[in-house]
């Protein structure tokens, strides 16, 4: 009798915790679906991203929020599996959440834009929006571009032109070396179109895909480098695959210039060490000494504030972005409905906290903001984890230098 | 030349990583039966313990300590775990140990956190040994290729020395001859359990700042350390040391060498373009899939010589 008395109070349990997830809007809160490897070798980039958005949302939820509904975000492991990442979207927009967002991994990316375009066409009135906020295989917005897709970095086709733009002239002997999958392969092409049209002298002497997340010991890679005589490393490299890399270039004692795209990310000063100083430069949307650089003291003071709570540097400025543009575009459409707010996206601008004018464009629904490449250097003011040396920056590219065509065909909802 | 002394010499240097771990897997493996999956977990521990132990009295300290505490939680875990879960059989010891790896990562990331921690090379060997061709050969590298070797001499030392390495070696091929004939073969287990473990420690410590220590640094050496233990053939530490060579020459040379498939067959004069059938997969450059390479040869191994190369018994 007691086994029947303690299974019935379980099922009223349950039954009453679904029902209070049945509406994501009924409780007065907007729920934000958040998907990212969570665990697994790219655990610590999910894991980092989870906290800065947290950082975020309070903030912008003590701003009253959007239409006096605070933000809620509710988070998804998808162990950097497309299929994972499915279903986290099924469980999104089971319950009814408007909008998810995802930044590690093109290839999820790409799986995500067309799954949240077929159920939007077969559910009209239960539809979802796709946030992209890290994804940026330049393919996402050009051949595999969708309307419910908004991307808040920029591409890799901007990063790679702002890393060509940051070569010196003295360097006209470069290395590729990227991970073997979408985004990758995007910046291997990118970086060599690049270097086609705006350094015609520059040689590529070695080019090189490694399998994504898989490779523990760089150093055979790091001989191959040297051999080749290249002056300079450019490469995309995230997550362990660039720590790794970096790590094994610097205790070879490997004489060359490393142009990376996400060095500024949590690992990556650690992975330099002092060793690298003024070795390594890296294409970021932000780092924390742009504040000071800028004279902008309440956005030095706001990122300040998360790094003494936290073990690392503040560094996802557009995911501050991202949240001052749903905030933005759901008081504009005055309705958290995904239709509504898709409309009132497109072709938005704001001023971002570092006092720049971001766009999110009409035909492709990428992001144009500033871009920065900055170099890790010692005397800046705030450090990045502990090493005693930060980020510096050392070329600034606007938006407008940014604004490049796209081959986007965008199916338009009728 | 260049490249082939270096790669070479980075070869050596992963292969003998690759042992430290693998040596202990095998000896636990031979004997007991049991696939252990937590095995490069304790390696994990044993970098994290380094970690700790270094940043409060020193690294030469933490060489020590952190494989006796690896060594003291293996014996834990054989007498409280594995000798109750031994009688459901050999699936329920895999399975024992498949969710001890997932716990032991589960807890490391909620003690340590998911960031890599700053488990660096201590400044005594801070500085390169020597120069090979322009690139440095840091000192540090040297030191590991030491510790192994002497390693590997320790073990065969005991082993062939030692009365309990006689027990040990009997019981890696005739465990249960070796208990009819009234030994504490539940003993020889712990100490052997307990050794593996030390061992990987061991492999831990050196390793963990040799590459970097994180949560997901189990998971992903643990494959290629199974492989080796099947490649180099069960009951034979030897095989188990060529075998680790070999993978490390296997995944360092892939690396170096720009070749694909095509050019094999173009040697013998069958012209590949990627337009052919297949073309594709043909001309594929070595190094994109130089980590698969590990996994293709257990394959192989397994289809044409399941004992592995120097093994003694049938897996």
């Amino acid at each position: 009798m007691i086994r029947f008395k303690w299974t019935a109070f379980a099922f009223a349990l349950a039954a009453s915790l679904l029902g209070a997830a049945g509406d994501a809007l009924a409780q007065g809160t907007i729920k934000i679906a958040y998907t990212d490897p969570l665990s697994g070798p790219f655990a610590q980039v999910g894991d980092q991203n989870l906290q800065q958005f947290k950082y975020i949302i309070d903030w912008i939820n003590g701003r009253g929020g959007a239409l006096g509904k605070k933000f809620e975000l509710v988070a998804f492991d998808n162990k950097s599996q497309p299929s994972d990442a499915l279903l986290a979207l099924k469980s999104a927009t089971d319950q009814n959440i408007p909008i998810i967002m995802q930044c590690s991994g093109s290839n999820i990316a790409a799986a995500l834009i067309e799954a949240v375009d077929k159920h939007n066409e077969r559910n009209p009135d239960n539809r979802i929006i796709y946030v992209n906020c890290g994804a940026v295989a330049t393919e996402l917005t050009n051949e595999k571009c969708s309307y419910w897709h908004y991307r808040m970095d920029a591409h890799v086709g901007m990063k790679a032109e702002t890393m060509v733009r940051a070569l010196p002239k003295d360097v006209t002997k470069v290395y590729l070396l990227n991970q073997d999958y979408l985004f990758g392969q995007s910046v291997e092409r990118d970086v060599k179109a690049f270097l086609a049209k705006l350094r015609p002298d520059v040689k590529v002497v070695g080019d090189e895909l490694i399998p994504l997340g898989k490779v523990k010991d760089f150093s055979p890679y790091v001989t191959k480098i040297k051999a080749s005589g290249a002056q300079a490393l450019l490469t995309g490299n995230w997550g362990p695959d660039m720590t790794l890399l970096i790590k094994a270039g610097m205790d070879a004692g490997l004489d060359i210039r490393y142009y990376t795209m996400y060095a500024h990310l949590g690992g990556g000063a650690t992975a330099i060490g002092p060793a690298g100083n003024g070795k390594v430069r890296s294409v970021m949307a932000f780092h924390e000494n742009i504040a000071v650089e800028t004279g902008k003291t309440d956005t030095e003071g706001w990122t300040k504030q998360f790094r003494t709570q936290h073990k690392f540097d503040f560094y996802a400025a557009g995911f501050r972005t991202i949240f001052e543009f749903l905030q933005a575009a759901i008081n504009k459409a005055g309705s958290t409905d995904p239709t509504k707010i898709a409309a009132a996206l497109e072709g938005l601008t704001i001023t971002d906290m570092l006092g720049y004018q971001v766009t999110l464009r009409k035909d492709d629904h990428q992001i144009l903001s500033e871009y920065f490449v900055g170099v890790f250097t010692k005397g800046v003011k705030y450090d990045s984890e502990g090493t005693g040396l930060g980020w510096k920056t050392e070329v600034t590219v606007p938006a407008k230098d940014l604004d490049q065509p796209n081959t986007c065909k965008m199916k338009r909802p009728s | 030349m260049e490249l082939l002394l270096v790669s070479l010499l980075n070869g050596l240097v992963y292969g003998m990583l690759l042992f430290m771990l693998a040596s202990g897997l095998t000896l636990i493996f031979s004997m007991m039966g049991v696939l252990n999956f937590a095995h490069a977990s304790i390696y994990m521990l044993g970098a994290y313990f380094a970690y700790d132990v270094s940043r409060h009295i020193g690294f030469w300290p933490a060489l020590v300590v952190a494989p006796v505490l690896c060594g003291g939680l293996g014996a834990l875990i054989e007498m409280y775990g594995l000798r109750r879960v031994h009688r459901n059989g050999h699936i329920a010891e895999l399975l024992f140990t498949f969710g001890l790896a997932f716990i032991i990562e589960k807890a490391v990331q909620m003690i340590w956190g998911l960031l890599p921690v700053p488990y660096r090379v201590p400044a005594a060997l801070d500085h390169t040994l020597f120069h090979v061709y322009g690139t440095n050969f840091p000192a540090y590298r040297g030191f590991m290729l030491l510790v192994s070797a002497l390693m590997f001499l320790a073990i065969w030392l005991m082993l062939t020395r030692t009365r309990m390495g006689l027990v040990i070696q009997a019981a890696l091929t005739h465990p249960e001859m070796v208990g009819a004939l009234g030994h504490n073969v539940p003993r020889v287990f712990t100490t052997v359990f307990a050794g593996g473990c030390a061992l990987a420690g061991l492999a831990g410590v050196i390793g963990g700042n040799y590459l970097v220590t994180e949560p997901s640094m189990a998971f992903t050496m643990g494959p290629i350390v199974f492989v080796v233990v099947v490649f180099g053939g069960l009951g034979s530490l030897a095989g188990c040391f060529i075998a680790s060579l070999i993978m490390g020459f296997v995944q360092t040379f892939a690396v170096v060498l720009e070749y694909s498939l095509a050019d094999a067959l173009a040697a013998i004069g069958i012209k590949v373009s990627d337009a052919t059938a297949l073309g594709e997969v043909l001309t594929i450059p070595l190094p994109r899939i130089g980590a698969l390479l590990p996994f293709v040869m257990l394959i192989l191994i397994l289809l044409f010589r399941p004992r592995g190369l120097m093994g003694t018994r049938d897996t």
